[in-house]
């Protein structure tokens, strides 16, 4: 076991090397890069036994992990804001293709302006294409999640893509304690891909071909069935890991919910600053606690609706907006309560978009402020403009 | 003393380009050559930051920032709304080698295709500097990048970026060199009164990706042409021409030993680009007596 | 309102046991190494710790800055740092164009790389250090004349002025992140550690 001090962005390369990814086809773009240049060196060294294709765009990266995961291959790509843009035609084929691959998405805000600093738009405009979707609050997490997703989109009732999000600079260019259990453990929790189905020269088949509507719908249904089964899949690996390496995950992390009145719905870091502003509103009297969404797609909608059914009020705090609408975390906490019997109001705020800082006080005013009842329901909370 | 250049800047002082940047230098010229009615498009690279953030612009002209892959396709849209509306101007992509020899080449190849009249330059130093020295396919033969450490150095040749551009058939393709700014300028003059794309493929040292020093980059830029590793020529309509023709060419190893991102270099190496380095010269002369 | 704002500002702080460290050199000078390795020497002491570099587009001879911060507990915010206990700066031609002192806790400490002796220096709050790091750092082979690598030097200093992290920490962490002359700079924390001016 190594314990190191890392930045988020080699959490995801050493996560890689550690799942024993054999093809990465990667694109850089800021703030992306450490995780390919820290792959290409283990590549180099021999660390790690794979090709390394170093594509020529990230729609050209996506293609090439679909080809390798294909030929059955374990694939593993990575980028952010304007790569996964780029990527999005290859995302749906990857999903639509029943192709377990990992992709590690900085979440970077999209241009123009150009920005290099954190929102979460680039990958909730992906949520519709059919990949998995973990936002992750540590580098730990970071780590641990990578080894995950290849267990979660492997599982033959998943065989469905996973992406693996972390802030950008906020986790990928902030160095925190790593711990990384032995390889041989890894390997125990982590076997080689075995794909079900693939290019094989001796059972050759067509993958891809036109489909007439007699079947297609078919195809969508099991697609959708294969995400409602991942939950469960989700929280096994999760319990499983924490058995082997003692510690645990699952769809979502709830802080200190036992005797909440009021719960924040959170994730990625701003979920962990918001842990220290429950302490301190905790100290100040105040029943409050934080649920983290870890895993978004699936969403997590039974872990909602048990969370809401015991508090009086929620507080959804998005890193994103959905133009036209609202924040999207927001919507899909929403239409998850909207037919329970009994449901407590539930808040939209918006925050730290284009990487603006969140800190403590801001997530401990937001609350205080719903608390007195003086955000607006039914309208966007914009925390910190200055128009 | 008489200056053999345009005078007027329309570039401000104090951009933020690294000590000693090619790039800078060579946006420079270019806009001393084109002049005010001039519109330039600048894809992701090192100069979507040199140009300054937000409120500054470091130019004197009109300038739209791009998505990376789209320089040459950006451009073409302004052009065509600039005809439609019968303004007069040059519209100029300013791409680096990522976003031209790479990502950017499918819109630069359509662009080329239906002959859209568009000057196009590539600065190229030779990697995504950007986004801290990862190869691109302008990366020489050997040289070290974050991609291409040291132990597996970059194992395949400079794409050959003219020759692809001479083979779309435009009416207009030259390279240059930032030590030669009077060639530079000449070209894009030229480049301007041509109607059709026109390629201009300048090459323009990075001390930071290079790992050479600041106040070698003009040296470099030099010694690049004068080990004829970057011959200056110009394809025009199809015929070639020469521009610089060392008599005694330097030995690559004078380029190469001052940068600090080909140190790993044996003494066979050397000798390997070398000869590469010779055919390639040969080449290009036969392709001048031809054509 | 005003009172209960800075009521809740004292609570927060004794709360804190955190220790904030800000660090401005220029890109290239070694700043961000110099949070990263002051991490790694407390990580060895026990504590959790944090380290990241301005987040922003970084050039060559521009000013940057680093940060970490270090605790006894596990540290869950993820924020910038905005009071730091303690101001580390690489190069004192800095000091003229960014204000080095922003943010700095009343009794902060800040620490400069200087031959300077620190009662020369009037920034109106802080308690001043001094240590000659360049001379350390050409002395040992370090950088060049014009670019010497002061940030190994410099965090000896910070281990003798703020003394929460050992110096013996600290030069186990240069041996381990230190991608060349390991020796050399590991020395020059040691000599620096010894030299440091201040109160």
């Amino acid at each position: 076991m190594v314990k190191k001090v890392i930045y988020g962005n080699h959490a995801v390369s050493y996560g890689a090397r550690d799942s024993r990814v054999e093809v990465i086809a990667a694109y850089p773009i800021t703030p992306q890069t450490q995780v390919v240049e820290l792959l290409s060196e283990f590549c180099a060294s021999g660390e790690l036994k794979a090709k390394f294709i170093k594509v020529e765009s990230e729609h050209s990266a996506m293609a090439a992990c679909v080809g390798a995961s294909a030929a059955g291959a374990r694939a593993f790509t990575a980028t952010s804001s304007q790569g996964l843009a780029l990527m999005h035609e290859m995302l749906h084929w990857a999903s639509n293709a029943r192709h377990p691959i990992v992709m590690a998405n900085i979440n970077r805000a999209m241009g123009p302006p150009w920005s290099i600093w954190t929102d979460q738009n680039d990958s909730i405009a992906q949520r519709d294409t059919g990949w998995l979707q973990f936002y992750c609050s540590t580098n730990q997490e970071v780590y641990d999640t990578t080894i995950q997703a290849f267990k979660i989109c492997e599982n033959d009732k998943v065989l469905l893509p996973g992406m693996l999000i972390l802030d950008a600079f906020v986790l990928s260019h902030t160095s925190e304690v790593v711990d990384m259990p032995p390889q041989e453990e890894i390997d125990e929790f982590l076997p080689p891909y075995e794909a079900k189905y693939k290019l094989d020269l001796d059972d050759p088949r067509a993958f891809g071909g036109l489909m007439f509507p007699d079947w297609y719908y078919e195809l969508k249904y099991k697609q959708h069935r294969s995400m409602e089964k991942a939950l469960k899949i989700i929280e096994d690996v999760g319990r499983e890991f924490g058995e082997r390496f003692g510690r645990y995950y699952g769809l979502v992390e709830e802080y200190r919910t036992d005797d909440a009145e009021i719960v924040l719905v959170v994730s990625s870091t701003v979920a962990q600053t918001s842990k220290e502003a429950v302490d301190l509103l905790r100290k100040e009297g105040m029943r409050i606690g934080l649920v983290r969404i870890r895993t978004f797609r699936p969403f997590p909608k039974e872990k909602i609706r048990k969370i809401a059914s015991k508090v009086d009020m929620m507080i959804v705090i998005d890193r994103n907006i959905s133009f036209g609408s609202e924040g999207v975390f927001y919507t899909e906490t929403k239409a998850a309560l909207y037919n329970e019997k009994s449901r407590p109001p539930v808040y939209g705020v918006i925050i730290g978009l284009g990487g603006r800082d969140v800190r403590v006080e801001d997530i401990m005013n937001i609350a205080k402020k719903g608390k007195n009842n003086k955000l607006e329901i039914n309208k966007i909370n914009w925390w910190g403009v200055k128009l | 003393m008489k200056l053999t250049i345009p005078e007027e800047e329309l570039m401000y002082e104090g951009t933020v380009d690294c000590q000693g940047c090619g790039a800078g230098l060579a946006m420079r010229y270019a806009l001393k050559a084109l002049g005010k009615r001039t519109f330039v498009v600048i894809p992701a690279c090192c100069w979507s930051i040199i140009a300054g953030p937000f409120p500054y612009s470091s130019l004197q002209v009109p300038l739209y920032h791009t998505a990376f892959e789209t320089a040459a396709v950006v451009s073409s849209g302004i052009k065509a709304a600039l005809e439609i509306k019968g303004i007069d101007a040059t519209v100029m992509a300013w791409a680096g080698d990522g976003g031209t020899f790479d990502i950017g080449i499918q819109s630069l190849s359509g662009a080329a295709e239906r002959n859209e009249d568009i000057i196009y330059v590539c600065y190229d130093n030779e990697a995504y500097m950007n986004t801290g020295i990862q190869r691109s396919s302008a990366t020489p033969y050997k040289a070290w990048t974050t991609t291409t450490p040291r132990k597996y150095p970059k194992a395949r040749p400079k794409k050959n970026i003219d020759e692809i551009m001479v083979a779309h058939e435009i009416p207009y393709v030259a390279t240059a060199s930032v030590a030669y700014p009077e060639d530079f300028i000449r070209k894009l003059q030229k480049a301007k009164n041509i109607k059709g794309t026109k390629f201009i493929h300048v090459l323009a040292p990075c001390p930071t990706g290079w790992r050479s020093l600041p106040e070698h980059t003009i040296k470099l830029a030099r010694l690049a042409v004068q080990t004829c590793i970057f011959p200056i020529y110009e394809v025009e309509d199809g015929k070639y021409k020469i521009n610089i023709k060392p008599k005694n060419p330097k030995p690559v190893e004078e380029y190469l030993k001052l940068q600090g991102r080909f140190r790993h270099l044996t003494e066979e190496d050397i000798k390997e680009i070398q000869e590469a380095t010779n055919r390639k010269w040969k080449k290009l002369l036969k392709k001048e007596e031809f054509f | 309102m005003e009172k209960t704002v800075k009521k809740r500002r004292i609570f927060l702080m004794e709360e804190i046991k955190m220790y904030e460290v800000r660090f401005h050199g220029r890109g290239g000078q070694g700043a961000v190494t110099a949070a990263t390795i002051l991490a790694d020497a407390a990580f060895h002491e026990g504590k959790d710790v944090q380290a990241f570099p301005m987040f922003g587009v970084e050039r060559r001879g521009a000013p940057v800055a680093a940060f970490m911060r270090m605790d006894t507990k596990p540290i869950d915010i993820k924020t910038q740092i905005y009071e730091p206990d303690c101001v580390v700066v690489l190069d004192p031609t800095l000091m003229s164009v960014v204000d080095v002192t922003k943010g700095l806790k009343e009794n902060g400490k800040i620490i400069i790389n200087s031959s300077k002796d620190p009662k020369e220096f009037n920034l109106g709050k802080g308690k001043v250090y001094t240590i000659d790091a360049t001379e350390i750092a050409i002395k040992h082979g370090l950088g060049t004349k014009t670019n010497p690598i002061v940030n190994t030097a410099i965090l000896g200093a910070y281990s003798k002025a703020v003394g929460n992290v050992k110096i013996e920490s600290i030069e186990e962490a240069i041996l381990q992140n230190a991608p060349r002359k390991k020796e050399e700079n590991r020395k020059a924390a040691v000599e620096a550690y010894e030299k440091t001016r201040g109160e």
